[in-house]
Order: C-alpha cells, then sequence, then structure tokens
C-alpha cells in the first residue's frame, strides 16, 4: 500500500481579482520508501499542494474537493486535533524559505529545543538530547547549536531546518526547494545529506523544486506539475528519457546543461496560464506545437501510459512521433528560425 | 596587437561597513574586501562570462565598469581610455557605449512610467531620434526585436502588467535602443521561469550576434556561461582564480575550486553518475582576506606555499590559472 | 537642442507632470472609495471651497460692514433672527456672513501653506537623499532645528517680526512644517537609490538633476501628498489659533479672529453661543477633514501598517 495517496485534490484561494485555481484535481501516490520530485515553474501551485497535504493553508485556501489518504486513513475527513498528530509525528515539512525565518535573536539550538518540545510533548532535556543527535545526523556539529543563525551560512541553517523537520522521526518528510537559493557547492552537499538521511532513515520524501536537475539527482519518482496540474508523472528515467507530455519534451531543450552536447536552446513560446483564469481546454495549448482543436475545448485527464507512466494529453499515444519532432516543432512556434539557419559572420 | 575594448586591471574595491549590526556580529572588523586585485581584457566581439559563487564580487565588477561605483584602486580602460576621470559629454558618450542588464526584472524599470516612456529615456537623454515620431517608432522597433509584437499593445502598459520574461525583454530592448559597443548582464535570467529562460537567452546571443556587441555575462550557472560565452572566467573571493576559453575551462578545469564548482553541478540526466566533490561548504566571508591563496581553508590539494604566497595568474595549456599546483611564467600588471 | 527634439523633450515631460498629477488625483480617487472616513473628508473639503468660491453671493452682508437697526442705532449683539442668521457682533457685524468668508482665508492659509510644505519638504528630501554627505547632514541639522522649536510660540514671534500679513502666516507655516515631509522623503529617496531602476537611470545616462526630479520624483510624490494633507489641518489650526491670539491679520476675517473677537468680547460670559460656536465647529471641521484625508492615504500607502 502506498504511503501517501492523493485524490483528485483541488485547492482554490480567494482574492481579491477572482477565485485562484492553485491546485486542479490533482492525484499522485508515494510508495514508502522512494523519494518523489515534483518539479514545476514559479506559481504552479507546489507549494499550496504541500501545504494541503499537511493542512498549513493559509486562511483565505479552500480545498474543493478529493482526499489526502495517509496510511489508508484520509487526514481531510479528521476532526482537527486528529489531524495535529499527524503533523511533525507522521508528515513534516521544511517550508520554502524556511532557513531565512529562523528567528535572528535566538540560538539555533533553543530554536529547536522549542520546535521539539511543542511539537512532540518532550522534557527540555529530551529535546536537547534529540536536538544534538539531529545535528550531528544531518553533517553538523552539534556545538553549533549555540549559534545564532546569521553565524551559519545558507547552507548549515538549510540543514538544520531539515534537522528540525526530523525531529520526531516521521516516515515521510515534504521538502519545499530545500536546495534553492544555495549556491553550487553548497547544493550539493546538501542534496548528498538528503541522500544519506533517505538511506540511514529510510524516509520517504516528497521534494518540491522548480529544477529539474535536483529531481534527478535525488528522486526515484517525479511528477511534473503545469498550472496547478500533474501533467505527466512515472520514474524519473521514464519521464526524462521518454516524456510523453509535450511540456516535458519542451523542457528538455530549454535549458542549457553542463555536460550534454547542445547545438542550441528551444524557448517555450509564451507564458503560463493566469490561474485565476485557467483557460477551458488544456492549460497548454497556447504553448502547445501540437495542439490539435480537441486541445481547446476539452482538460486532458492524467491517464496511464503503461508502464507507471502517466501523461495528461490527448496526444500521448503518439508520444514517440511527438518526441522526435519536439525540438523543431517548439523552435518554429517561437519564431526561432534565425537558429536554424546557418550562423553568418556579422 | 589589437588594443582591447575593455581593460580591467588589478581592480580593487573595499567596501567599509558602517557601525550597526553587521560591525558588532563580526568583531570590530568592518573592512569588506569585495574585490583583491582583478585584471581581465576583453576583446571587440568575445562574450565573456564571470561565474563563481554568491559574494565572490561578480555584481561589484559589473557596477565598477558601469561607473556605478568608484574603485578602491585599479583601473578600468575603455577603447584605451581610463574611465574613472570621465565627466559630462564624455560619461555620457561613455553611458552610450556600455549598457547594463539587470539580475531582477521586476526592479529594473520604473514601476511609475509605462513602457513607452521608459523607452523614450535613453533616446531623449542622448538626443536620438530626429523627430518624437521617429523616437517613438524606434522603439516599436526595439520591442519587435525582442519578440514583443505588436509593439503598440505594450506601450501603454505599466510594468507590474507584464510577467517577468516580458519585462527582461524590455529591459534587453532599453539597452540596445542605444546602440552600444559593450552589453554587461548580471544574472539576466536567473529570475525567470524555467521555460522562458531559453527564449530570453536566446533572444540575448541573437541580437548581440546580429549588432556585432561585445558582452559580459555574469551567472552563478556554469551551464549557462558554458552556452553564452566564448571566454570563462571565474572568480572567488575577489580574485580570479581561472580565466580561458570555455571548453578549456569547463571542460577541463584546472583549478582545484573550478573543478568542484563544475563537479557540483547537478546533472538533468539521471543516467549520467554523481560526482563526489570534496570541498567543505563553509562559504568564505570577505571580511579577512587570507594572506596566500584564497582557496587554501577549502582547496583538498592545500600544500604550505599555498598559506603564505598568493599564486599569481600564469599560463597554464591555454588557459590562466593562478594556483601553486601549475608551473608557467607568472604575469605581471 | 534641434527644434524637432525640443518638441518632444518638451511633451514628454509635460505629460510626465502631468501623469504625477493625474496619479495623485486618480490616488485620491481610490482613497475616497476605500474609505468612508477619507470620503467624508473630502466632502468638507469641497463644501468648504464651494463657500469659499460663493462667499461674495451667499453672504447677505459684508462681513466688514457695520449693520445699523431701523432705528439708527448699531444692531449690535443680536440673537439669531431672520435677517442675520447668526445674530450680529458687538459691532453690529454679520457673524453668518464672517463665517462664509472665514473659509476662505482658512483655506487659503491651509492649501497655499500645504502646498508650499510638499515643494519644501520634497526638494529638501530629494537634495538630502540623494547626494547623502555633507549636503545631507546641513539640511537634516536645519530640520532638527525646525524640529526643536516650540511650533506655537516660534510661528507667533516669526509672525509678529515679519507682520502681521496673511501671507507670513502662510510663509512662516511653511518655513515650520516642511520638517515632516523632508524627513520621511529623505528616507524614502535613500531607499530609492539603491533601487535598480534608479541605477538603471543612471546607467543611461541621465543626469542627477534628470535622476532626481524624473525618476525619484514620482515616486516619492504620493508620500508628499500625504504629508501635505496632514499639513493642511495644522496650517489652519495654526492659523486659528495665531489669530485667535491677537497676531493674525487684522484685515482678514478668519474663524480664529472671530474666535477671537466673540472672546474680547465677552460673548462666552454672555453665552452667545451663536457667535463663537460655529467657527470653532468650522475649524474642527477642516482639522478632522485634514486628518481623515492623510489617515485614507496612509491606509493605501502602508496597508500594513493599521491592519494590525
Ligand atoms: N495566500 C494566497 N492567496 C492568494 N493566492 C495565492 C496565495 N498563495 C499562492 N497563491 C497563488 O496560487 C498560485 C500557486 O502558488 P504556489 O505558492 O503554490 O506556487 P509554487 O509552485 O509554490 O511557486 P514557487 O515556485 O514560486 O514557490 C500562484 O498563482 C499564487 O499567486
Ligand atoms: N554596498 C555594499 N556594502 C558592503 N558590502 C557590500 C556591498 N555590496 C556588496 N558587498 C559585499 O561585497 C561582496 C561581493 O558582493 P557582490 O554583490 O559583488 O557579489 P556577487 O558575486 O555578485 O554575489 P551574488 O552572486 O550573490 O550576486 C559580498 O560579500 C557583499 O556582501
Ligand atoms: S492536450 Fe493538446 S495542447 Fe495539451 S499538451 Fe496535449 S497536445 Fe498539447
Ligand atoms: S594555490 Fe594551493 S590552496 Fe590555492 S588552489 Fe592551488 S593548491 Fe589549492
Ligand atoms: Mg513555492
Ligand atoms: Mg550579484
Amino acid at each position: 500500500m502506498a504511503l501517501l495517496d492523493v485524490e483528485r485534490l483541488s485547492v482554490e484561494y480567494q482574492t481579491l481579482q477572482g477565485t485562484v485555481r492553485a491546485v486542479r484535481d490533482v492525484s499522485f501516490s508515494l510508495p514508502p520508501g522512494r523519494a518523489l520530485g515534483l518539479v514545476g515553474e514559479s506559481g504552479c501551485g507546489k507549494t499550496t499542494l504541500a501545504r494541503a497535504l499537511i493542512g498549513v493553508l493559509p486562511r483565505n485556501a479552500r480545498i474543493t474537493e478529493g482526499a489526502v489518504r495517509f496510511e489508508g486513513t484520509d487526514l481531510l475527513r479528521l476532526p482537527a486535533d486528529q489531524f495535529n498528530d499527524y503533523r511533525w509525528r507522521r508528515i513534516a515539512m521544511v517550508p520554502q524559505a524556511a532557513m531565512d525565518s529562523l528567528d535572528p535573536v535566538q540560538r539555533v539550538g533553543d530554536q529547536m529545543v522549542e520546535t521539539i518540545v511543542l511539537r512532540g510533548n518532550l522534557t527540555r532535556a529530551a529535546a536537547a538530547d534529540r536536538a544534538r543527535e539531529l545535528f550531528a545526523m544531518v553533517g553538523l556539529q552539534p556545538d553549533r547549536l549555540r549559534l545564532y543563525p546569521h553565524e551559519l551560512s545558507g547552507g548549515m541553517k538549510q540543514r538544520a531546518v531539515i534537522a528540525m523537520a526530523l525531529a520526531l522521526r516521521p516516515p515521510l518528510v515534504i521538502a519545499d526547494e530545500p536546495v534553492t537559493a544555495l549556491d553550487v557547492i553548497v547544493q550539493h552537499q546538501v542534496l548528498q545529506t538528503l541522500r544519506d538521511l533517505r538511506e540511514a532513515l529510510g524516509v520517504s520524501l516528497l521534494l518540491i523544486t522548480h529544477d529539474i536537475s535536483v529531481v534527478a539527482s535525488l528522486c526515484d519518482d517525479v511528477a511534473v506539475m503545469y498550472a496547478g496540474r500533474i501533467v505527466e508523472s512515472g520514474t524519473v528515467r521514464q519521464v526524462f528519457a521518454e516524456p510523453r507530455h509535450p511540456y516535458t519534451m519542451g523542457l528538455r531543450n530549454a535549458f542549457p546543461s553542463l555536460r550534454a552536447e547542445q547545438e542550441h536552446l528551444v524557448p517555450i513560446e509564451g507564458y503560463p496560464p493566469d490561474l485565476a483564469h485557467p483557460p477551458q481546454g488544456c492549460a497548454f495549448t497556447a504553448r502547445c506545437p501540437f495542439a490539435i482543436p480537441r486541445c481547446w475545448e476539452e482538460d486532458p485527464v492524467l491517464r496511464a501510459e503503461g508502464d507507471g507512466q502517466e501523461a495528461a494529453c490527448h496526444r500521448a499515444h503518439e508520444a514517440p512521433v511527438l518526441r522526435v519532432q519536439a525540438a523543431e516543432a517548439f523552435a518554429r512556434l517561437a519564431g526561432d528560425e534565425i537558429r536554424s539557419a546557418p550562423r553568418e559572420a556579422c | 596587437m589589437l588594443m582591447p575594448m575593455l581593460e580591467v586591471a588589478n581592480l580593487q574595491k573595499h567596501y567599509t561597513l558602517h557601525g550597526g549590526m553587521m560591525a558588532s556580529v563580526f568583531g570590530g572588523r568592518r573592512v569588506v574586501h569585495a574585490l583583491n586585485g582583478v585584471s581581465f581584457n576583453v576583446e571587440q566581439g568575445q562574450s565573456l562570462g564571470l561565474a563563481g559563487e554568491s559574494g565572490c564580487g561578480k555584481t561589484t565588477t559589473a557596477k565598477l565598469i558601469l561607473k556605478l561605483l568608484r574603485p578602491t584602486s585599479g583601473a578600468i580602460r575603455f577603447a584605451g581610455r581610463d574611465i574613472s576621470d570621465l565627466e559630462g559629454a564624455d560619461l555620457l558618450g561613455y553611458r552610450r557605449q556600455v549598457q547594463f542588464v539587470f539580475q531582477n526584472p521586476y526592479e529594473a524599470l520604473n514601476p511609475r512610467f509605462t513602457i513607452l516612456r521608459a523607452m523614450l529615456e535613453p533616446l531623449v537623454i542622448h538626443g536620438i531620434g530626429a523627430s518624437a515620431l521617429n523616437r517613438v517608432e524606434r522603439v516599436a522597433d526595439a520591442l519587435r526585436q525582442v519578440h514583443l509584437d505588436p509593439p503598440e499593445a505594450f506601450f501603454m502598459k505599466y510594468p507590474h502588467h507584464l510577467s517577468g520574461g516580458q519585462l527582461q525583454r524590455v529591459v534587453i530592448a532599453r539597452a540596445l535602443l542605444v546602440e552600444p559597443r559593450l552589453l554587461v548582464a548580471d544574472e539576466p535570467v536567473s529570475m525567470l521561469d524555467v521555460s522562458v529562460r531559453a527564449g530570453v537567452l536566446n533572444l540575448m546571443r541573437d541580437l548581440t550576434r546580429r549588432h556585432g556587441l561585445t558582452t559580459i555575462y555574469i551567472s552563478h550557472d556554469l551551464a549557462l556561461i558554458r552556452y553564452m560565452c566564448t571566454t570563462t572566467a571565474v572568480m572567488y573571493l575577489g580574485t580570479i582564480c581561472e580565466i580561458g576559453s570555455t571548453a578549456e575551462v569547463i571542460g577541463r578545469p584546472k583549478h582545484p575550486y573550478t573543478q568542484a564548482l563544475v563537479a557540483a553541478v547537478p546533472d538533468p540526466d539521471p543516467t549520467r553518475a554523481e560526482r563526489v566533490v570534496k570541498i567543505s561548504d563553509t562559504v568564505p566571508t570577505p571580511l579577512h582576506i587570507p594572506v596566500g591563496c584564497p582557496f587554501a581553508d577549502r582547496c583538498p590539494m592545500v600544500m604550505d606555499i599555498c598559506r603564505t604566497v598568493r599564486p599569481a595568474l600564469r599560463a597554464i595549456e591555454g588557459v590562466r590559472v593562478a594556483c601553486h599546483l601549475y608551473e608557467g611564467p607568472e604575469e605581471v600588471h | 537642442m534641434s527644434d524637432a527634439e525640443r518638441t518632444l523633450t518638451l511633451p514628454t515631460r509635460w505629460s510626465q507632470a502631468a501623469s504625477s498629477w493625474r496619479d495623485a488625483l486618480g490616488t485620491l480617487a481610490v482613497v475616497a472609495r476605500r474609505d468612508r472616513f477619507a470620503l467624508v473628508g473630502i466632502i468638507i473639503y469641497v463644501a468648504f471651497f464651494a463657500i469659499a468660491l460663493l462667499s461674495p453671493v451667499l453672504a447677505p452682508y459684508n462681513p466688514q460692514e457695520l449693520n445699523y437697526l431701523p432705528g439708527g442705532d448699531v444692531a449690535a449683539n443680536l440673537p439669531p433672527s431672520l435677517s442675520h442668521p447668526m445674530g450680529t457682533t458687538n459691532l453690529g457685524r454679520d457673524i453668518f456672513s464672517q463665517l462664509l468668508y472665514g473659509s476662505r482665508a482658512a483655506l487659503m492659509v491651509g492649501f497655499v501653506a500645504a502646498l508650499g510644505v510638499v515643494i519644501l519638504g520634497t526638494l529638501v528630501g530629494l537634495v538630502a537623499g540623494y547626494y547623502g554627505g555633507w549636503v545631507d547632514t546641513v539640511l537634516m541639522r536645519l530640520a532638527d532645528v525646525a524640529f526643536g522649536v516650540p511650533f506655537l510660540p516660534m510661528a507667533i514671534v516669526l509672525v509678529a517680526f515679519l507682520g502681521p500679513n496673511i501671507w507670513n502666516v502662510v510663509l512662516v507655516m511653511t518655513l515650520l512644517l516642511w520638517r515632516d515631509t523632508g524627513r520621511i522623503i529623505r528616507a524614502q529617496v535613500l531607499s530609492l537609490r539603491e533601487r535598480s531602476y534608479i541605477e538603471a537611470a543612471r546607467v543611461l545616462g541621465a543626469s542627477h538633476t534628470r535622476t532626481m526630479f524624473v525618476h525619484i520624483a514620482p515616486n516619492v510624490l504620493p508620500l508628499s501628498f500625504l504629508y501635505g494633507s496632514l499639513a493642511i489641518g495644522w496650517a489652519i489650526l495654526t492659523e486659528a489659533s495665531i489669530s485667535f491670539l491677537g497676531f493674525g491679520d487684522p484685515n482678514v476675517i478668519s474663524w480664529g479672529f472671530m474666535l477671537q473677537d466673540a472672546y474680547n468680547s465677552q460673548a462666552l460670559a454672555r453665552q452667545a453661543f451663536h457667535w463663537f460656536v460655529p467657527p470653532g465647529v468650522c475649524i474642527m471641521l477642516a482639522v478632522m477633514a485634514g486628518f481623515f484625508i492623510s489617515r485614507g492615504y496612509e491606509e493605501l500607502l502602508f496597508p500594513r501598517l493599521r491592519r494590525r
């Protein structure tokens, strides 16, 4: 049985501009011990989804439908006090930019002990022991607990907030952009720590990021989000080697790689839709070089495409052919003829 | 030999912190050694990439070149002329030849100006265009060049009506309006969505090629520099530790720091093996600069000499490296 | 500069000045729409403006004129009646007419002084914040001095020194009230100066003056208007105080002057409410209106300040 099963989850925000449909009909499942990467661009609903899972949505947000089953129990149907028992104990979260929200005038150790006492009903002494243990676990010397946040580097702070999430030995950790804004070398080390922790503790990981490379280096499975929906999911190898959704195909050529032989980048023309007014059909239609009339009218649902891979596209069954044409098709849509023509000297 | 377009010679920039929290935190030391002797040349038509971790002095270098800051010491020469004493018409002339693309497109346009108004500004300042109509036409052309089509649709919009990618296109178009010779771009896409980055990068590459522009790209992202630049300089703690052709510097890095940097970049292809990076993740502070090699504290290859003698840039196999591991003729400035 | 260039720079400057004003009025409209109190404030000022403009038409008598009873006696100290809605003063002047004309003095002092405060404060704030260094130090010491002096006594001394003329009152008010605006604008400019778009203006070649007035100024004007709207109330109140204390312009009928007149003629003791209550209420309304509007502005500019 899956550890976490999310079914048709939808979340809306009420704003002055209208209703923002931040998460739309999202389903996925996470087997125990695995790491799932949730990738998507800024504003596609990743953080909203994560917050819905542990029940810490802002007040203007509302879950309109769906179920979040954790070890078989639908958390959304639980009374508030029972949901509390799950939060931090069973599912912990490293919030986005958490390292910047450490209290600057309190020692890191005190903040950790405070948090552990609050969340876990431990005595202060037990919490202090636990804090030292956790620090060692994430590769920090326990004497660093006495330092103030500004005395720690970005990487150390990030390790500290990861340690806080692990305090009550949760089987599932959700990490929202844990390495964003860190320098490459630091990022590499923090990712290594996360990898070690997975191995040592056997925790399952839901990793949220906009950076595909981070998913590739840490996760087993990946779910690609676009405009509030999951448009493709599968194992990392499947999705990156044989994408079935045009958006994923487009992403492959859209950013430079340090090692791959790459003649030129192909942009995805246009911009993601405004979630206050999501289009009627497939949300990717306006940017998709393979759109057919049906795409403008009917929103495709996430369907199994064999081998555990899933895609939400009316033309997913043609994926092998589309994949071959993708680079050229996206380039044509972007009006990027300049690059296909031979380069002359200026 | 042809004169380089831009010469940066032994540039130093120290910031003095004025009291307050920083001073008390760092125990009385109050000088940030942001740049400690940076030298490089940029030839006409070249594209130079400046790479390095946060705080190594990339933006400071750019702002010195743009004369937004004054150097503590050292010289910057543009087309052979020292820019430090430029004033009045000379300064205006320099400003017309050197333009800047800012990191944060949401901040680079005045929130109270319409796009048209913001783009007319450089034309008015430099007196370009024969008539008001001609200027508006130039603006329209520039917007069309950056694929903001039809331009009229953007004229009366305010910055907050546009997405990040569109704003960065406006910023690029505005920089090109004065027909500069050198374009400096500080992290031009780091604030943009993954899917729109390629569009902006390609645009910059095409436009700079078409206009024969010399460019300096600043980025912490080596992959981006590999894509955009012919020459790469890697900075560490206010110095250049390796500079040379991009293929060499990124393909076969020599300096231990460059090696770590290259190895640490995660790979979007999950089939490629993880690499091991052995250096610590303690980022150094420019408040105290070591006497010897700035990288000595983190370097896995550190030797005795490294702690006492500052390595100078030496020519090694076509690139220039500042590391005692390599021997070669030292450069003098 | 060629003719063609002139034709372009002028319109852009104009349209830009216009856009700042349109901006300011636009914000005022937004403020009015968002905030009931601010709307009430605006309505009060509009009403006073109308009264001030139309006072020659509305006022039944010349406010300075002495009225006589049919018998030839001075119509002094009459209670309210149909011919004198608010009665008359001890010299037989029509109080209602005085009240209407008093709005002219109040508004003129209030708005001209506020305009002066906005201009002077913004200018000082811009220059001090933008240039920094000794310019900043000197200007901010001046602000400290303006802060240090006791406001009303200083105003009285200055007016007494310069002569009891309504323009001097305005001048003094400007000289004393610019300090808040100046400081706030300076702080704002200090942070704006570091913003990329101001650096961008420098990179594009804008001179210091151009950067200050074309690029920074539009971003601080809303704040200037906030402090300007505060200054209106202050100036009206101060003018009333000065006049009440007898240092005002004797040739101008103002609400403070009316109060002083009433006070000196023992109207209070005689319980002639019809004499001293109306000007008091008018002063209060004008000051309150200024406060309401500035509060609305503040809410719009710093929404978080008040929500807590
Ligand atoms: N509290 C809120 N009220 C209203 N709208 C919100 C709120 N929080 C987020 N949104 C909107 O919901 C959408 C999804 O936001 P979310 O923060 O989940 O995105 P994200 O994928 O985490 O983006 P990022 O990568 O920038 O963190 C966005 O359009 C955002 O503007
Ligand atoms: N105005 C300033 N006052 C004091 N210190 C400064 C100032 N500006 C920059 N610094 C310091 O100088 C050093 C170099 O800064 P710079 O902005 O050039 O780095 P960078 O390489 O651009 O980094 P990033 O990648 O984070 O943008 C940093 O340590 C920074 O903290
Ligand atoms: S459903 Fe249509 S528009 Fe959407 S991704 Fe598939 S082909 Fe493109
Ligand atoms: S000089 Fe020494 S410390 Fe510096 S990089 Fe080379 S080997 Fe390492
Ligand atoms: Mg997020
Ligand atoms: Mg920088």
